[in-house]
């Protein structure tokens, strides 16, 4: 295998970078329309934070490059085969528990994540994981809470747990599949193994779902390629409602 | 001759845009000030990664600082990430006497829990959470048991 180059360590940023992208994209289509007003500006808020994450990641993404891509330029104009994002973030919103598993798998994951990435060799890429370490535990909390209330809640709020939990689950193993990429990164000291935050993610399921009565399905053959730029169809039109305002308008600025 | 002196006093007059009753010194975002000649070069640190009061806080003490110095830079660090533990001792006064709780301690670094001491209306002690995300990222909102008065808290982060 050939050593870590600067290919891997922007496609490692990416990968990084777009998961949080397309999720705060997900989470404000729900600003006005989450079940109760609390809820609606926790949804908000973590949108914000997500998309911090998010923007910090693509900047140093484009530095890395070298090619004078900025944050806008690697949001904004790049097609859907160029997004390294997770195939869990670009799945509809759905329902409320939909959306509430959706988020729950994705904090269990990217809790260890940015963890990891506090001890990145990037003093830049460490630097923003110090930040959003703290704000993901904060989101966990709150998705993980929602989880055992609901999936301990009602006959039909539980009923709905457990059919998102079916839906989502096969989305949730491909954060943990390494490939060579991941592997060059790892060795270079950029970022973790992928496959090495599985096990904290794991306990953090298990914990959450028994105590919300869920069960947690038999692992299926993970549904995979996000992470390699093949995406399912929802990612064009989601892109395509977030990009259209900068195409239509490029260097506006208010 | 400009003096560091001179550009905190400066940065003491820069109110946050979300909360107005605080400082950026207040606050602990503004974290260095360095002077060499006529040049000022003040260091701030991010609150929250999201936090959309970010620019203009970044442009509020610009715009503060050039009205007096010449020849002004403002950066921006990352490393170490900010904690509420920076906000002075006068900033959790304003806080509490504008009816925000202060943040409580952090017990380790990456807890993030913690909850608000007293009411900041009437002093009680027995709270509950409301909601864990508030007006700001910065804030929850909680509500006092005695007085029944809901009232922002800022997290402990």
């Amino acid at each position: 295998m050939r050593a870590a180059t600067t290919d891997d360590a922007v496609e490692a940023l990416l990968r990084i970078g777009d998961s949080c992208l397309v999720l705060a994209q997900r989470l404000t289509a729900w600003c006005g329309h989450a079940p109760a007003l609390e809820e609606d500006i926790a949804l908000a808020n973590v949108a914000l934070d997500v998309l911090g994450h998010a923007r910090a990641m693509l900047t140093r993404a484009g530095e890395l490059e070298g090619a004078g891509r900025t944050e806008d330029d690697l949001a904004y104009l790049r097609e859907a085969p160029d997004f390294r994002n997770a195939l869990l973030v670009e799945q509809p919103n759905g329902d409320f528990a939909h959306t509430i598993v959706r988020q729950f798998l994705f904090d269990a994951w990217s809790v260890p994540l940015w963890q990891g990435l506090t001890a990145s060799t990037d003093a830049q890429v460490a630097g923003i994981a110090g930040k959003a370490a703290k704000e993901v535990a904060y989101h966990l909390r709150h998705s993980s809470g929602w989880v055992v209330r609901l999936g301990d809640g009602t006959p039909e709020s539980h009923a709905r747990m457990q059919t998102a939990v079916a839906d989502l689950w096969p989305y949730a193993g491909e954060v943990f599949l390494d490939d060579d990429v991941d592997t060059r990164a790892a060795q270079s000291g950029l970022a973790p193994l992928p496959s090495s935050l599985e096990p904290a993610f794991r306990r953090t399921v298990l914990e959450t779902f028994t105590e919300a009565t869920l069960q947690a399905p038999e692992d299926p053959w993970w549904q995979r390629g996000g992470r390699q730029g093949r995406h399912s169809e929802h990612l064009t039109y989601l892109l395509a409602e977030m990009q259209v305002v900068h195409r239509a308008h490029p260097g506006a600025s208010w | 001759m400009v003096t560091a002196e001179q550009a905190w006093a400066v940065l003491a007059d820069v109110a946050d845009p979300e909360m107005p009753m605080v400082s950026v010194v207040d606050l602990g975002i503004a974290r260095s000030v360095e002077v060499s000649g006529d040049r000022v070069v003040v260091t701030l640190t991010p609150t929250y990664s999201g936090c959309p009061a970010l620019e203009v806080i970044e442009a509020d003490v610009r715009a503060a600082l050039e009205a007096v110095f010449a020849d002004v830079e403002v950066l921006s660090v990352l490393a170490p990430p900010w904690t509420t533990d920076w906000i002075t001792a006068e900033g959790r006064e304003k806080l509490a006497g504008a009816g925000v709780a202060p943040p409580g301690a952090r017990l380790l670094p990456l807890l993030v829990e913690g909850r608000p001491s007293v009411c900041p209306h009437c002093g009680a002690a027995e709270l509950e959470e409301l909601a864990a995300f508030g007006s700001t990222a910065c804030k929850a909102l909680w509500r006092c048991l005695a007085c029944r008065e809901p009232f922002d808290y800022v997290k402990a982060h």
